[in-house]
């Protein structure tokens, strides 16, 4: 009996490996890096400058205007979508669900090829607007995503409770701010996290839209490719805090952690 | 009932919204324009093209083959992961389930970047062994296939393993018999979300592939660029094709009776 535990154990052996190797120590290593200088000694010199550099902070204050702007954006036009679909009583409901997801399984720079070809005709030049083109380019792309695991949230919403709230007076009004509201944010938080963190470091988007590279995603590689591995480092570090503080804030609401990028929904 | 009108129409113009770009692209890849607006004549030559040309037909099969064989590798690391981790000592559960949580909440680009400091600068591994990219491709995948797998492990009657064990069965089969068998879906759709994470993939691909060879995402995001328009009307013919395989993969799923949009999320 010992012996066969034994045995079932070892299974993970391999993917645990795998993961000290390729996750955990690549971390290290960037940690490490981004706190020596080129000849190998300890410094602090990478994290100053990031900090005191009008570009990298400018980047970054961008980059979160960006992400916050979209997700506000992809919030806003989610919620109804979601909240309609949930609430219908369409025949084709599942068609159309599917159809608001489908975008997800097309390839992201395809998508962004044609919303730039569209846009290209309504505008002329891209680079009038860059802000709003990001903008949509980015709710383009991030959409689906919101609307996914809010609609997810709005469905398994127990009835009864809204039946309750109205039966004890409230009117349609009262029982959405009252009620539907605050049950649907962990969805809304769901969301917001598949949104506002890519949107943060999606460089693509903008580069193919208007050849910016003014988003922290991009920093990361111009130091790349300068072999600048501290420097670069640092950047990479300063966005994992960031998604370390994001995550430890939203945990707390959210329902379990589904991982629905991709299209959990196959 | 103005309610309900109001919000089939809200409905019908966000799906015209979201499918407008991919459709018009799709119109003009059947013709000879080589700009959205004007239309001279109806073709078949982008398409012709697509396959014919030896660059574009190479880019297409790497990325297939990237993604299958990124995704197997993904799919048996993440399985047997889950199944280990799934009998082992709390400890090591926590230990497998966190480190497999990094990927999931990282951004793609601190993902791509670290893998490629680590393998690249640190092991010395050259990119064009390709090592890089499919070992970026299974940090990126395989912890969804961990995350799919083991819901179905703990909706599993334990006492299944422990009767086909009384009943004479080795551990190996009660594994490969009872085990398995039930936890499936899981492994499946696993697979399915690891082959749309390596496709859809641009962010590690750019920071570890081989400098001669293309994803469809590089490979588009340099086109978008360039100012071959036979590269760029060929892509409208795939970003087409992407779109009716998608179609008809979606088609397939619901026929063969499995449910895709019942909001499970699974």
């Amino acid at each position: 009996m010992g012996a066969f535990r034994f045995t079932r154990k070892q299974l993970c052996i391999p993917y645990a490996v795998f993961l000290i190797c390729f996750v955990a120590a690549p971390l290290l290593v960037i940690i490490y890096y981004a706190f020596t200088n080129g000849e190998g000694q300890f410094s602090l010199m990478n994290l100053a400058g990031f900090f005191t550099s009008p570009y990298t902070i400018g980047t970054l204050a961008y980059s979160f205007g960006i992400a916050a702007v979209t997700t506000c954006v992809c919030l806003l036009l989610a919620y109804p979508i979601a909240y309609i679909l949930a609430r219908s009583q369409w025949r084709q409901k599942p068609v159309i669900v599917v159809m608001f997801v489908m975008p997800m399984w097309i390839n992201f720079t395809l998508r962004i090829t044609a919303l730039k070809e569209i846009l290209t005709v309504i505008e002329g030049n891209l680079a009038y607007h860059p802000f709003l083109n990001t903008i949509i380019g980015m709710t383009y792309d991030f959409l689906p995503f919101m609307i996914l695991p809010m609609y997810t949230t709005l469905l398994k919403l127990d009835k009864s409770l809204l039946e309750a709230a109205a039966d004890l007076g409230a009117n349609p009004v009262q029982v959405f701010c009252k009620v539907t509201l605050p049950l649907s944010v962990p969805g809304m938080i769901s969301g917001v996290v598949m949104v506002f963190l890519p949107s943060m470091t999606n460089y693509v988007v903008l580069d193919m839209l208007y050849n910016s590279t003014y988003i922290m995603g991009s920093l990361i590689g111009s130091y790349f490719s300068a072999y600048d591995w501290h420097n670069g480092s640092m950047i990479a570090l300063v966005l994992l805090v960031i998604i370390l503080i994001f995550t430890l804030f939203t945990n707390r609401y959210t329902d379990e952690d589904t991982g629905n990028r991709g299209g959990a929904l196959l | 009932m103005r309610k309900n009108v109001f919000g089939s129409v809200f409905i019908g113009i966000m799906l015209v919204l979201l499918y407008l770009p991919i459709l018009v692209l799709a119109f003009y890849s059947f013709t000879t324009s080589a700009n959205i607006g004007s239309v001279h004549g109806f073709t078949m030559d982008n398409y012709r093209n697509l396959f014919s040309n030896e660059e574009l037909r190479e880019m297409i099969l790497g990325t297939v083959l990237l993604a299958v064989g990124s995704a197997l590798a993904a799919t048996l690391l993440g399985t047997l992961g889950a199944i280990g981790a799934f009998y082992s000592q709390k400890a090591v559960k926590g230990f497998v389930g966190a480190l497999n949580q990094v990927p999931v909440i990282n951004a793609d680009v601190v993902t791509g970047f670290s893998v490629c400091i680590m393998l690249v600068v640190v092991m010395g591994i050259d990119k064009s062994t390709y090592v890089p990219l499919v070992v970026g491709h299974v940090v990126l995948s395989a912890p969804f296939v961990y995350l799919s797998v083991v819901p179905k492990l703990k909706q599993m009657d334990s006492s299944l393993y422990e009767a086909a064990m009384d009943l004479g069965a080795t551990p190996r089969q009660a594994l490969a018999k009872v085990v398995l068998p039930q936890i499936q879906p899981g492994i499946l759709s696993g697979f399915a979300l690891a082959v749309t994470l390596s496709l859809d993939d641009y962010f590690i691909a750019s920071y570890t592939k081989p400098a001669t060879f293309d994803t469809i995402s590089t490979y588009v995001v340099n086109a978008t660029k360039g100012s071959q328009t036979e590269i760029k009307t060929a892509l409208w013919a795939l970003s087409t094709l992407i779109f009716l395989i998608v179609i008809l993969v979606v088609v397939l799923m619901n026929l063969s009776g499995r449910k895709v949009g019942d909001g499970d999320g699974k």
